[in-house]
């Protein structure tokens, strides 16, 4: 434990193991960055890679750079982030390491929302938009069918996987409608695909990111608090009635934009704040080191998407669904052995 | 404010869940300084009336005040400053250590730029070694014994440095030799540090011995408050819990100590 204090009363705790993890897990999404813009058809190398970051290098690594793929890099980056820190906001809200997004069906409803866009046509904006509505229309009837009494329990698990049926079936419903070249792009939209990706794409999700980002992350102290019962959290002066409804909106939110952005890459949500506070070991939300790690993460998989088969690009949510779904079953086998589930 | 005037009054409440009304024009003044504990049998009402109290349960009618003020009308962080409660079912973080959830009692005083002040040091050690869990301090509280994790909780709440303390049946799931321990415990911080302390009880004995201020609940009524020796009577534990008993004086404090009727005798009549 380390604390600081200045002169004006200011004083910080931080937990030296965490601020390790959490600087090791940034320097980790660093060097994968640079890898991201180095790596390709064209191999740069990585000091000809940062020199043309900082405003110098030859023309042609300035068009591959910073044209080509830092769009890229960026889109990979704030989706990581995004669903590292909506799952590990969900996670701490429900008490339950299987509340993700993904699981409670808030991906899965931005995605209906998003495959509208898709298949009727409209631009990226509204892509977004339709993305947004359908996570917080979906965040909002989960909520209202089993978040009532509480979000704790199973309740708000069990619900959000039968609402996740529900709008696969929605989803089907909406591509066997479709043309079949509109079908096409949206199969591979749903599959969650950084191919491609500009500016156009991410912007939204970034500037969500920045906003959010900040509030949420001042939140997570009170949000340990609130891990400890709703009775609990009220004693000690934690605002529970709004500050739950708003960090879930905030969450839902997230993982929206993300979707919009990229598709409902999935699993993600789930594995970044599981893992971090496998590193951390400690006992709070661990909303940083989760932020970090999903964006870590998410670069990691893309560029593994990108590698792992010589001659053919996977989408990005193929790597993230095998690799995170294999972390599901270990999680559900471990959970039920804990006697958690 | 008449000066006397308690800091914490339940006034005409009607207190209910959803549909089901539990209480209805319940006063409840809590003397100030007392230790009081609210008793009576299953389904009364009693810890509604704490989590009342404690504005964990907003009334239907009527109103919680503290300090004059209705307790729904001021900031929640505020009113932690003031008032502390411990509730039944707390859920201690996977992994969490003594030291580090004693600290979260110091959350209403603490903010995003002021952590760990000098203050909550010196109060959360104070804290740990008053209620003697000092030594536990860097142990993961789920490796604890019920007893020892009672006290931690206790712990926390006395961190929360509130002159008014409520708890919801502090005893429950603990051993006997546990209770008195815990009870013990609740007698001195009542009386070295002057807090104010209610208390939900199911053992009339143990609150009849603790107790400065009885509250005696039945249907949701109060049927008696005051002194144990004044509420605790033959005549009160009938008509409050069905029991017919005899009440002696407990020949370790001399408070009341109720003696349940018995169907038959075993031993020889005394003299």
């Amino acid at each position: 434990m380390i604390v600081l204090r200045l002169p004006g009363g200011l004083s910080l705790r931080l937990r030296a193991r965490a601020l390790a993890v959490g600087a090791g897990i940034a320097l980790l999404a660093l060097a994968l960055g640079v890898l991201a813009l180095a790596g390709g058809e064209q191999l740069l190398r990585p000091a000809d890679v940062l020199r043309t970051l900082t405003g110098g290098g030859a023309p042609a690594d300035r068009f591959i750079v910073l044209d080509l793929r830092l769009p890229r890099l960026a889109t990979a980056l704030g989706v990581g982030a995004a669903l590292g820190l909506a799952g590990a906001v969900c996670q701490a809200l429900l008490r339950n390491p299987l509340g993700s997004p993904d699981v409670l069906g808030f991906t899965q409803g931005a995605a209906t929302g998003g495959l509208t866009v898709v298949v009727l046509g409209g631009s990226s904006l509204a892509l977004g938009a339709a993305a947004v509505a359908g996570g917080l229309a979906t965040g909002a009837a989960v909520y209202a069918l089993a978040g009532r009494r509480g979000l704790s329990g199973h309740r708000l698990v069990l619900v959000g996987i039968g609402v996740t049926a529900i709008l696969a079936g929605v989803n089907g419903f909406l591509l066997t409608r479709a043309p079949l070249m509109d079908a096409a792009r949206a199969t591979l939209w749903l599959t969650g695909s950084l191919d491609g990706r500009g500016w156009v794409n991410s912007l939204p999700l970034l500037a969500a990111l920045a906003l959010l980002a900040p509030a949420v992350l001042a939140g997570g102290r009170a949000l340990g608090v609130t891990g400890m019962g709703e009775d609990l959290a009220t004693a000690l002066g934690v605002p529970v009635r709004w500050l739950r409804p708003l960090l879930l909106a905030a969450a839902v939110a997230l993982v929206s934009l993300a979707a919009a952005a990229a598709g409902p890459v999935s699993f993600v949500a789930l594995t970044a704040p599981h893992l971090a506070r496998r590193l951390t070991r400690a006992p709070g939300p661990n909303l940083l080191p989760a932020t970090l790690l999903g964006a870590a993460l998410l670069v990691a998989a893309d560029q593994l998407a990108q590698r792992a088969v010589t001659g053919h690009q996977l989408p990005v949510g193929v790597v993230t669904g095998v690799l995170g779904g294999g972390h599901l079953v270990w999680l559900l086998a471990t959970e039920r052995r804990a006697g958690r589930l | 404010m008449r000066a006397d005037t308690p800091r914490l009054v339940g006034r005409a409440m009607t207190l209910a869940y959803e549909r089901r009304t539990v209480a209805e024009d319940l006063t409840v003044p809590v003397p100030d300084g007392s230790f009081t504990v609210i008793i009576g049998p299953n389904a009364c009402g009693k810890s509604t009336l704490l989590r009342a109290l404690a504005r964990l349960l907003r009334p239907a009618a009527g109103a919680v005040l503290l300090d004059g003020a209705d307790i729904h009308r001021r900031g929640t962080r505020e009113v932690a400053r003031v008032l502390g409660m411990l509730p039944q079912s707390s859920v201690a973080p996977d992994g969490i250590t003594v030291a580090d959830l004693v600290a979260r009692g110091r959350h209403p005083h603490q903010g995003l730029l002021r952590q760990w002040s000098r203050d909550d040091e010196r109060i959360v050690a104070g804290a740990m070694a008053d209620t003697g869990v000092a030594d536990l301090a860097d142990r993961p509280v789920d490796q604890l014994s019920g007893g020892q994790r009672q006290r931690v909780w206790i712990a926390m709440a006395l961190a929360q440095q509130t002159p008014l303390l409520l708890l919801d049946e502090p005893t429950t799931y603990l051993d006997i030799a546990h209770q008195v321990e815990v009870l013990d415990l609740c007698a001195r911080l009542h009386e070295e540090q002057g807090r104010t302390l209610v208390a939900v009880l199911h053992d009339l004995n143990q609150a009849a011995r603790y107790a400065t201020h009885l509250v005696a609940m039945r249907d949701g009524a109060v049927v008696a408050a005051g002194e144990p020796r004044r509420v605790v009577t033959a005549a009160l534990v009938e008509e409050v819990f069905g029991l017919p008993c005899r009440v002696i004086d407990d020949p370790e404090t001399g408070t009341p100590l109720v003696v349940p009727a018995a169907r038959r005798r075993v031993g020889p009549a005394p003299a």
